[in-house]
């Protein structure tokens, strides 16, 4: 049994729909912007979702108090997914997948007044999200670090492959929050300007915030399949990419083997636009011998939106699919890794059929999935 | 496919349970880090990266640890082909207070990375794979209360490809000073009643009696 990509959405401050934001990207519009730093006067980039857009919106399906800021993301994500598929919630053969890294972290910062703390615990985050939906399997949620989004549609893909259920809905979020901000800068890893992944004056990440939602199920309700998906691990280092991308190489070599292709037409790497993680990705593809592919990152539109980026980068790529369009990787001006990639400069129209995803994360984690159009 | 069990090690209230038998009590540690230094020291670990880890992932280094030393069948394995499995209800809930502490007091200020990369749960497997070198699959679920059934329906989904030959799987759960680890080593073979050693079928049931012991 195949697990078949569907209805999607992704929430971003380039739009609330999927295709608000694929019709931004085409446009070559940003997410991220140049602030300041709460607290300081220190320069940074990040991309953040209107709060009065956001319960706009939210409130013509619920009341804006009852929610976090990410759970209104999160519902009114699935939302438009729901609405597009029709898919019950309120029934066995249907589960809620959720990825995230933080969840509701800002309740812990004692962001609200009407929230109980507790909400800071993810089962109960995501038992929230579920009781929304009606949801009678409890919702699972994946918290993997950066390879989270993706590493929840590999699940899900398993799950459907197994039979496990009919059809699963995952759900990708972060908010940006002081607590990711201080602990990236803490790390050094932020650029103050719109990122540059694999270029050679990239200088690190933008944060960004979203939430992004895609249906997988059992039935062909499209002509885009998962066709493989594994994780790997380094086995090398918490906080540092492996200098010769061993586990990214594993996953991405498992995942070619399983899926039976004989090409691939394009990319969709993590590309962060820190200097070891491009460095690391461009020698996994090199060793992989993909290094010719046409390759992009969509960290220089979004910032990393983290547990969301996997499901946004997948649905962006899927939609890459759909409509045969090779999307820019911004950001990108000069080859700035030792092995050079084929990055893509510029947007353009091309037949594709199989493109390979990859992320990877803190904890040596990495993951690869290859999308087919059939 | 066929799995077997062959080694567990459940660690909670000062004790450890492991392969069945009550092997260590410690009744003098009144806290988690006193706790574990005496663990570490009793294992001779020698591993100085663990006095950096959060609880949570000493917990499950140590609790890890004992179930492979216990049976060292997993150890030996290919190292790519063994895959660690997570879960927990918490997920790095101890750490992200220990971080928001850091940048509460704005005339006090002092993020530090050390800490801010243990706010991420999947770290607990990545100190476990740095340790033992095993570079297969990876996940981490965060679930209400421990959930039988998911782990066993995900390692045995794993086991139908040729990529996973072990699995590493557990419950690693610190939260103020509650904390219980469970880890079970389960292995890609035909139960064999002639076996040496734990061996015991891989099922949903089997799995929650052991998790269950104290």
């Amino acid at each position: 049994m195949s697990a078949y990509l569907g209805a999607n959405n992704i929430l971003s401050p380039l739009g609330f729909t999927t295709a608000q934001n694929f019709d931004a990207l085409l446009q070559g519009k940003l997410a991220v912007r140049q602030q300041y730093f709460p607290f300081s006067e220190s320069l940074f980039c990040c991309s953040k979702i209107e709060q009065s857009y956001l319960n706009d919106n939210f409130s013509i399906i619920s009341n804006i108090d009852s929610f976090t800021r990410l759970e209104k993301m999160c519902i009114l994500s699935i939302h438009d997914v729901a609405k597009q598929s029709k898919i019950d919630f309120n029934s066995k053969e249907n589960l809620l997948i959720i990825s995230t890294t933080k969840g509701n972290i800002d309740v812990l910062e004692g962001g609200y007044k009407n929230i109980d703390s507790n909400r800071a615990y993810l089962p109960i985050f995501a038992k929230t999200i579920g009781d929304y939906f009606r949801c009678e399997n409890t919702p699972l949620v994946v918290s993997n670090a950066c390879i989270s989004g993706l590493l929840a549609i590999i699940v899900g893909m398993r799950f459907i492959e197994n039979g496990n259920y009919k059809n699963i809905v995952v759900c990708g979020a972060d908010i940006v929050s002081e607590f990711t901000l201080s602990g990236f800068k803490s790390f050094n890893a932020m650029s103050d300007s719109p990122s540059k992944p694999f270029d050679i004056n990239r200088a690190g990440i933008n944060l960004g915030e979203a939430a992004s939602s895609i249906l997988l199920s059992s039935a062909a309700i499209s002509d885009i399949k998962i066709s493989a998906g594994n994780s790997a691990n380094d086995a090398n280092h918490i906080s540092g990419p492996s200098r010769n991308g061993d586990g990214l190489l594993l996953a991405v070599r498992r995942t070619i083997e399983d899926s039976k292709i004989k090409t691939i037409d394009f990319v969709s790497a993590h590309g962060t636009a820190t200097e070891f993680n491009d460095e690391m990705e461009a020698v996994a593809f090199s060793r992989a011998q993909l290094n010719h592919l046409p390759i992009n990152s969509l960290k220089g539109y979004y910032g990393h939106t983290l547990g969301a980026a996997g499901v946004l980068e997948s649905v962006i790529a899927v939609n890459s699919l759909t409509s045969n369009t090779l999307i820019q990787s911004m950001g990108f001006e000069t080859p700035g890794t030792t092995h050079e990639l084929n990055v893509i400069k510029k947007t353009e129209q091309k037949t594709v059929s199989t493109c390979l995803k990859t992320a990877s994360g803190f904890g040596g984690c990495n993951a690869a999935a290859i999308f087919e159009k059939i | 496919m066929e799995a077997t069990i062959v080694s567990w090690c459940k660690i909670k209230n000062n004790t450890v349970w492991l392969n069945g038998d009550k092997i260590a009590i410690d009744e003098k540690s009144v806290d988690l880090p006193a706790f574990f230094v005496n663990l570490y020291k009793q294992l001779n670990l020698n591993y100085p990266k663990f006095f950096k880890m959060n609880n949570s992932c000493k917990l499950g280094v140590l609790a890890v640890e004992m179930a492979i030393r216990s049976n060292p069948e997993i150890a030996d394995s290919e190292k790519e082909k063994v895959a660690i499995l997570i879960s927990n209800n918490s997920a790095s809930l101890e750490t992200d207070r220990n971080h928001l502490k850091s940048i509460t007091d704005k005339n006090n200020y002092f993020p530090s990375p050390a800490v801010f990369v243990y706010t991420l749960p999947n770290i607990i497997i990545g100190e476990i794979a740095i340790k033992h070198k095993f570079a297969g699959e990876n996940a981490f679920f965060v679930t209400e209360i421990f959930d039988q059934k998911l782990l066993h329906n995900y390692v045995s989904i794993a086991f139908q490809n040729n990529h996973t030959a072990d699995v590493v799987c557990g419950w690693i759960n610190v939260d103020g000073i509650e904390y219980e680890a469970f880890v079970y080593c389960v292995k890609k073979t035909n139960f064999n009643e002639e076996r040496k050693g734990i061996n015991l079928p891989h099922n949903s049931e089997t799995i929650y009696q052991l998790y269950n012991t104290i």
